[in-house]
């Protein structure tokens, strides 16, 4: 399989690799995907609690070099993002920043997944309400 | 910031990319092209033309093809087919013989780790009213004598079982294979694509009736194979698949492919001359790569016994690291993986799912296949390569970091997508 010039780029220099300690109240994280299917990622953000803003993001992915370059590209998306900002990320986007191939969608979904889930879990610490995120599922 | 991209030195006379996947196809060895030479250009005449002496001389080339390669099986010259491939070889075979003794039985015996050829023919022949037993396989890969020997019945005409799995190396045991089945009045079929010019094969020795072979994996042509067909004790008889002229007494018709036969001929010749040394080269290499890969890497496994297995294969899984995330790190190195996104289908690996082995096992597995020409310091380096990257993606691998501190990974609810 050829790859994009962006998803090798990512794959050799992931960004924002690590972990951030998750019982701490200003991290969520997310769990996505599962090992028999071969990919799992983890997404975890650091959110200011006064401003919401999303002032770090770490990653870590068991998948294919697009996996890995879908979730990179997703920490570097959503640092600096508000909360609800960064939920206005679609995996379209990821689709088209990294010319992924059809075979290859999935791993943009799950790299979405990834951060509803990361922000999901960070509001049901902080007792924000769920709202935003369903409509903005829907 | 971390960096997946590799800077592993490469060593003196080592070039760049590395072949080490002999078991999708070997390179042609120059004394083999050699010899196919003269039959492209002016020895170019039709086996079949009995009238002069350009069909003469073709037809002397095929027939000493036809002695080299009897000689390597231990089979008489006039046992041997030639065909297109292996993939054609067991087509006629399976299918041939179905339609032969269809009067005698309709039932088929075969296992569950057979190459597509195999299976797929199968499956065909149960849309035409035939019954296939597909053998299950222990976790080391090979069957159980006692499943086979259950499984036969009044009605079974034929079983078909591989010499060497493809993907795992796994040497079935095809001797004790083949005496089950004459003591039962059965033909037995072995696709031996893997297995020949690797390990001996004696078809008398290992009581073989029916056996594929192709030249492309011994460092012969492409679109050249042979099928040996035993004529006595039993004879076994073999339905034509292709009409037509009639060639290859009636069982294969269509023109020779002269240069290809020759080359397979002298692939045969030169394995045969060949074997013990170069099994012993191949599993000195392949045993080499091994210990270096564990001596670095904790969580790997080997997939299939290692014990019944061809010199030249190892078959590992980088456990918390997807294969071909690791093929992509390893980019100068042509090997392959079991895992689902390096196949068409998206599915992972049937052969490593058929050891029990969980999804995620397969997902993570590596087939090293080491040839003729692979040198020790191409292992030394391709080990060091796979060392480095594997390490830099278990650094990335939420998994091995879970591992590592100990989460059951088991015990996790993974949305499965």
């Amino acid at each position: 399989m050829a790859y994009s010039d962006k998803v090798v780029d990512h794959y050799n220099n992931p960004r924002n690799v690590g972990t951030l300690d998750k019982s701490s109240a200003e991290v969520g994280t997310g769990l996505v995907g599962a090992p028999e299917c071969g990919d799992v990622m983890r997404l975890q953000i650091r959110v200011n609690p006064e401003t919401q803003v999303i002032e770090e993001a770490k990653f870590k992915t068991f998948g294919c070099g697009s996996a890995i370059a879908s979730s990179s590209l997703a920490t570097e998306w959503i640092k600096g993002r508000t909360v609800e900002d960064a939920l206005e990320i679609k995996n379209t986007d990821i689709v088209k920043e990294l010319s992924l191939p059809p075979v290859k969608i999935h791993c943009s979904v799950l790299a979405e997944d990834a951060i509803r889930a990361a922000i999901g879990d960070w509001k049901k610490k902080n007792g924000v309400a769920e709202t935003a995120t369903a409509e903005a599922k829907a | 910031m971390s960096t997946v991209a590799s800077q592993i030195e490469v060593p003196a006379g080592v070039t760049l990319p590395i072949y080490m996947d002999n078991h999708a196809t070997s390179p042609l060895d120059p004394r083999v092209l050699e010899a196919m030479m003269p039959y492209f250009t002016n020895k170019f005449g039709n086996a079949a033309s009995r009238n002069h002496s350009f069909g003469w001389e073709a037809e002397q080339a095929v027939e000493a093809a036809r002695e080299q390669i009897a000689r390597l099986i231990g089979a008489s010259a006039k046992e041997i087919i030639f065909t297109s491939g292996a993939t054609e070889s067991d087509n006629l075979a399976i299918k041939g013989i179905a339609e032969m003794y269809r009067e005698r039985g309709n039932h088929i015996i075969t296992q569950v780790t057979e190459h597509k050829a195999v299976l797929d023919t199968c499956k065909r022949l149960e849309k035409y009213g035939y019954r296939v037993t597909y053998l299950p396989v222990k976790a080391d890969g090979l069957i159980d004598l006692e499943d086979l020997k259950r499984a036969i019945d009044d009605k079974t005409i034929l079983v078909t079982i591989m010499s060497a799995n493809n993907e795992i190396g796994v040497l079935q045991p095809i001797r004790e294979i083949g005496k089950i089945c004459h003591e039962k009045g059965v033909l037995f079929h072995t696709d031996a694509v893997q297995s020949v010019g690797k390990v001996p094969i004696n078809v008398i020795a290992d009581n073989i009736d029916v056996l594929s072979l192709s030249g492309h994996k011994i460092y012969g042509p492409k679109g050249v194979g042979a099928l040996y067909v035993r004529r006595r004790n039993p004879r076994v008889q073999i339905a034509a698949q292709i009409d037509g002229g009639g060639h290859e007494r009636g069982m294969r018709s269509g023109t020779l492919n002269v240069p290809g036969i020759v080359g397979l001929g002298k692939a045969c010749e030169i394995a045969f001359n060949e074997m013990d040394s170069e099994a012993a080269y191949l599993r000195g290499l392949r045993d080499r790569l091994k210990a270096k890969l564990e001596s670095e890497l904790d969580y790997i496994h080997v997939n299939g016994s290692w014990e019944h297995r061809l010199p030249g294969n190892l078959n590992v899984s980088f456990v918390y690291v997807e294969g071909e995330s690791l093929l992509m790190g390893i980019n100068d190195v042509a090997v392959s993986s079991g895992s689902a996104c390096t196949s068409a289908t998206l599915e992972p690996s049937y052969v490593l799912k058929a050891l029990g082995l969980g999804d995620d096992v397969a997902h993570s597995s590596i087939r090293f296949g080491l040839g003729r020409f692979n040198t020790q310091a191409e292992v030394d380096y391709v080990a060091a390569k796979v060392i480095d990257i594997v390490k830099k993606l278990r650094e990335l691998s939420p998994l091995y970091e879970m591992v590592k501190e100990g989460i059951d990974l088991t015990k996790i609810e993974w949305q499965a997508h």
